[in-house]
């Protein structure tokens, strides 16, 4: 009796252990996969890592869920290389035409690190073009998105 | 103060990069107002809407949050060193927390800070950055030594020009070899009594977004000349050549030029003293009002450098001007508080403009300022939307 108790503690002694192995290698391979510091040149950036961040995209109402990006032709490559040192945030609160986008572009290649993107860039700006254009205004617009509340 | 667990803290609040799931809520990490709206998340820039900035004082919790690089990760009080240095320095001195804190007189002032940018969603072609509306605008209560009190402690060469700021926010690419930002200020606005180099905000440790432990603070000027977790001035006998002092950062063209013009670097000047503007901050805009056709509104107008001497609402367009009643600011650079009575006649949809004009009779405009390629300096009137039914 005491031999058999003793048999079943050491056996899930033996489970838990294993499991909580199997744990900290998957957290630990997780983190692994997750850290990719910007530093690391385009170049140095396996396929694998561009093929996951692919496969990963979920979007929703036309929109990428994990950067707010439309979703349209290219959108893998403009995460891809607009993303690593920014939030997409800057690139849907911008509007510019194609030369202003190149501007940007040139502007962060000689300045900011940015890495010559080769035969990206002209996939990146008819991205940027198509769905990041200037909105005709004049020279001031009506209020508008106003949240009406009444004022006692 | 001692630095005893602060490491700690400030560790614990690490806001680089992202946690294990990729979701960082800004609003917890930097203790912000839940009506702070957020711009960008890589790096951190937020602001505030014109109802949060009611206060006289603007708490941390309603101030704007303008960052080019990275938050630093870790401040070390204890070995916390400001160096002044520079080829119009006379000596090259190091300073501890303790010492400025110990061996010079303190000052405290109310001072406006205001981005270059704020505004820039409404320029025509569009600016590039972040797209700041009316919110990216404070008048804080800040404490600290007077950068001129520091000068002269080093010793200024004749031939001084500028002052350089260093600190310790590091590059979005994580590259050791660039810095984001060090901007600063000609001389003589370092000379200025107001110029601090502070280390409390509202009589509290300075918040770590905002610049824990030591931060210029240059009042009146785009509030990119108030560099943040300082670390090193240097005293410069030429115009400072950090990052983001040339180009189109923070410049604007010299002389007026078309919307979407083209304007070369050598024809870009830098922007000093900010321009005349205001805020009405009550009532929040999207009011209805029932029956009662008097409403008692009121904000803040300040003019950079100047003080402003006339204060006015319009609720037909700009057709007709009203009086409002302006206050006197604390001291200089801080911002002043207007408030009025608005009588509407009749039921209908309203627009309240407001109007600051500054000591030398220089107004907001009520349409757009001249364009300039980066969008800097969109002092045109504030509006809000009244509904009397």
């Amino acid at each position: 009796m005491k031999k058999n108790l003793h048999k079943i503690l050491k056996y899930l002694f033996n489970i838990t252990f294993f499991l909580f192995f199997v744990v900290v290698t998957l957290l630990g391979i997780t983190l692994f996969l997750h850290h990719k510091p910007t530093w690391r040149l385009s170049s140095e950036v396996t396929k694998e890592e561009k093929s996951t961040e692919q496969e990963n995209r979920v979007a929703v109402d036309g929109k990428d869920i994990k950067t707010g990006l439309l979703d349209d032709k290219g959108i893998e490559v403009v995460i891809f290389n607009c993303t690593r040192c920014h939030s997409a945030k800057l690139i849907t609160q911008n509007r510019a035409n194609r030369q202003g986008w190149l501007a940007m572009i040139r502007w962060m290649q000689s300045s900011q690190n940015l890495w010559d993107l080769g035969e990206n860039e002209k996939i990146i700006l008819d991205y940027l073009e198509k769905n990041y254009a200037p909105e005709k205004q004049g020279r001031r617009k009506n209020l508008s998105n106003i949240e009406w509340y009444k004022l006692d | 103060m001692t630095g005893f667990g602060l490491d700690a803290v400030y560790g614990a609040l690490m806001p680089e990069g992202e946690d294990f799931l990729g979701i960082q809520d800004p609003y917890e990490l930097f203790q912000k107002h839940e009506d702070m709206v957020l711009l960008n998340d890589k790096p951190w820039n937020m602001e505030a809407q014109a109802h949060l900035l009611n206060d006289y004082v603007t708490p941390a919790s309603k101030m704007f949050i303008r960052n080019n690089g990275l938050i630093p990760q870790k401040i070390d009080l204890e070995n916390w060193q400001l160096t002044i240095d520079g080829e119009s320095a006379i000596t090259q001195k190091k300073y501890s927390l303790a010492d400025l804190k110990n061996n010079f007189e303190p000052y405290t002032y109310h001072l406006t800070l205001e981005c270059g940018g704020n505004g820039r969603s409404e320029f025509n072609p569009p600016a590039k950055g972040n797209q700041w509306t009316v919110g990216a605008v404070s008048c804080a209560k800040w404490t600290g030594v007077r950068l001129r009190d520091l000068l002269e402690d080093v010793g200024v060469k004749s031939d001084a020009v500028y002052i350089g700021y260093y600190g310790e926010d590091s590059h979005l690419s994580g590259d050791p070899s660039k810095k984001p930002i060090s901007r600063g200020v000609p001389i003589t606005k370092a000379m200025l009594e107001e110029t601090l180099v502070a280390y409390q905000m509202n009589g509290e440790d300075i918040p770590l977004v905002h610049g824990f432990p030591l931060r210029l603070v240059a009042g009146g000027w785009p509030a990119s000349a108030s560099g943040k977790w300082l670390t090193r001035l240097s005293i410069r006998n030429k115009v400072h050549d950090g990052a983001k002092m040339g180009g189109a950062s923070y410049r604007v063209p010299c002389k007026p030029v078309a919307p979407g013009a083209k304007v070369l670097d050598e024809n870009m000047c830098i922007i000093e003293s900010m321009p005349v503007k205001s805020l009405i901050t009550y009532p929040k805009t999207g009011a209805i009002l029932s029956g009662n056709k008097n409403l008692k509104i009121n904000g803040h107008a300040w003019a950079g450098e100047l003080p402003v001497k006339q204060m006015e609402y319009s609720i037909d367009f700009g057709a007709t001007w009203h009086l409002c009643k302006l206050k006197q600011p604390t001291n200089r650079l801080a911002w002043q508080q207007w408030d009025v009575e608005v009588n509407f006649p009749q039921k209908g949809y309203y627009e309240v403009w407001a109007k600051a004009t500054d000591s030398s009779g220089v107004s907001q405009p009520t349409i757009l300022p001249g364009w300039n390629p980066k969008g800097y300096l969109n002092n045109a009137c504030h509006r809000i939307a009244i509904q009397v039914s």
